[in-house]
């Protein structure tokens, strides 16, 4: 019905065009465009979080506008999705224990935002949710939907409150700045602990607090060579890596005595 | 000097691994106990996920008890006969407690049931040795001569049927305790990351009454192949094994075993075992407070579908 309506729009705004010939000269829309350095990063043993840099580009816009400072853009880096399951302790008998639990599917393993001004100076709440954009918006599919919208609730706001006390999900207020009326740069952050795997980076540009328009680029989180390789022999050669394991540990046993040996 | 371990999936810093390594290493030697039981905890306190602690901490297990069945082995006393029964056994209890451990963390409980366990058997053990060694203490204090029970004594354990002789223990007894107690301690060192020394130990003395000297080289012995057998089996079934964190653990563990068997030799065997025991209460505690106290937060995320 909905698409219907929309296709019914089309078609009165392309007549409207059609007869109106001085709009044939508005300016051609704004776009947003990113671009990132590399398409991967490689993650070392000494990782301990970093920035990662963004810049990207405004096309075709309105100098007035932009001199008002009136183009927001918001800039999003999200892990693959995964899912997970949010557990909730209950006392039982004094002990604390886990009992309830709700599984969510595609929940983002990590979600950076970063942007030129606070969320709610932007744009209205209900712009942001229709995007599923920002970790408060974004929309975590239950994998049960029987359960009570109010457990549903409680789970989903304990799963974001849980991602951005690990870092995970974070907000970068600021991160975006304008370089020049078309150029940005964004700051996004990566925890210690991201994820490997394809990471997201989507771009949104706002015009005084309307949607415009979104642009995305991949970008391939992995560990660096070593720690990569431990990882895939760990799981695909588990066996080979078990007696490797326990051949390191007594080498190491047989090693300390010979060395430290006090007797 | 931050490391990033590739199972764990954190970033963590070398030299605390190294210094945990080193006080739990220095304190295995003092009291010949592999461990594991200071490890495994130290490591969720350090907020290494339990599973990985676990796995891990029987790794390491397997260095100390490697070392220090070598020097038991160069002065003949450890009976290989005796662990080669408790070994048997203890495949078997390894083998039900990994399938419990990959059961309980789907259910998600895995985390409760680790804290309980080392609660209750931390907690009865490290009882039990403070009650025995003050009472020790005591005596020796006032002069009179330890009691010592008649090694000839017998107990309702050496009345079960299928009797074999263990020449360096100097022990005729039936295989089924033996097994038993194997299969028991194998299905601890799965679930608990231990190798179980401090239940073995005392187990080998007051249930099946083999000689003090050959107790703790024969317990070491069985403790190599029992968490080998599980660090293959945690590697292969959950892949919760972080040889990085392991060998970080095992280099400052044994340095410091070697330095803390050297300062065991100055203290008396009571005094000893106090102290053991007391350091095992302390920890037992610890977990218990964690059970008992509210946590910070009440809610927990874990990745769907692990099996």
């Amino acid at each position: 019905m909905a698409a219907r309506r929309a296709f019914a729009a089309a078609v009165s705004l392309s007549m409207l065009f059609a007869l109106s010939p001085a709009t044939a000269q508005t300016p051609p829309a704004e776009s947003i465009q990113i671009g990132l350095s590399t398409d991967a990063i490689s993650i070392t043993a000494g990782f301990s979080g970093a920035d990662l840099t963004i810049f990207g580009s405004l096309e075709n816009p309105d100098p007035l506008i932009a001199r008002q400072g009136r183009y927001d853009v918001i800039v999003v880096l999200e892990g693959p999705p995964r899912p997970v399951v949010v557990r909730r302790k209950d006392r039982v008998l004094g002990v604390w224990i886990n009992l309830d639990s709700e599984t969510f599917e595609n929940v983002p393993v990590s979600y950076s935002v970063a942007t030129t001004r606070p969320l709610q100076d932007i744009a209205e709440p209900a712009k942001y949710k229709q995007l599923s954009l920002g970790a408060q918006n974004l929309y975590m599919k239950p994998a049960d939907e029987t359960d009570s919208p109010a457990t549903i609730e409680e789970f989903t706001a304990a799963l974001r409150d849980r991602k951005a006390a690990t870092g995970l999900y974070s907000e970068n207020v600021g991160g975006v700045q304008f370089l020049s009326q078309n150029l940005f740069r964004a700051t996004v952050r990566l925890a210690p602990n991201v994820p490997v795997g394809t990471h997201k980076a989507r771009a949104f540009l706002f015009k005084s607090g309307m949607f415009v328009k979104e642009s995305s680029a991949q970008l391939e989180i992995r560990k660096s060579g070593f720690e990569q390789s431990v990882f895939r022999v760990a799981h695909d050669d588990s066996f080979l890596y078990g007696v490797f394991a326990i051949s390191l540990a007594m080498l190491t046993g047989w090693l300390g005595r010979l060395i430290f040996r006090k007797d | 000097m931050g490391i990033y371990l590739p199972i764990a999936e954190i970033s963590v810093n070398i030299f605390v691994l190294l210094a945990m390594g080193a006080a739990v290493g220095f304190l295995s030697g003092m009291f010949g106990v592999g461990g594991g039981f200071l490890i495994t905890p130290l490591l969720i306190f350090y907020n290494i996920p339990p599973a990985i602690a676990v796995a891990t901490g029987a790794n390491q297990v397997i260095a100390s008890s490697f070392s220090g069945a070598l020097s038991h082995f160069k002065r003949g006393t450890l009976d290989f006969k005796l662990g080669g029964v408790l070994l048997a056994g203890g495949i078997v209890g390894s083998t039900a407690g990994i399938f419990v451990f990959a059961l309980l963390r789907r259910l998600g409980q895995l985390d409760l049931f680790i804290s309980l366990l080392y609660v209750v058997l931390l907690g009865t053990v490290g009882g039990l040795m403070l009650f025995e060694s003050v009472n020790a203490l005591r005596a020796s204090r006032s002069g009179a001569a330890p009691v010592l029970k008649k090694s000839g004594q017998h107990n309702w354990i050496h009345r079960l049927p299928f009797k074999m002789r263990f020449r360096a223990s100097k022990l005729f007894v039936s295989v089924i305790p033996v097994l038993g107690l194997g299969a028991g301690i194998g299905f601890l060192s799965s679930i608990m990351g231990v190798g179980g020394g401090f239940i073995m130990v005392p187990a080998l003395i007051y249930l099946l009454k083999v000689p003090t000297n050959v107790v703790i080289g024969t317990s070491l012995f069985q403790i190599i192949f029992t968490s080998a057998y599980t660090t293959l089996v945690h590697a292969t079934t959950n892949q919760t094994v972080d040889v990085i964190l392991a060998f970080l653990l095992m280099a400052g563990g044994v340095a410091g075993a070697q330095y803390g068997a050297k300062a065991g030799q100055r203290l008396r065997g009571e005094q000893l075992r106090a102290l053991l025991a007391m350091l095992v209460l302390a920890v037992a505690i610890r977990l218990a407070a964690d059970l008992f106290v509210t946590p910070p937060n009440l809610y927990s995320l874990s990745a769907a579908g692990l099996n």
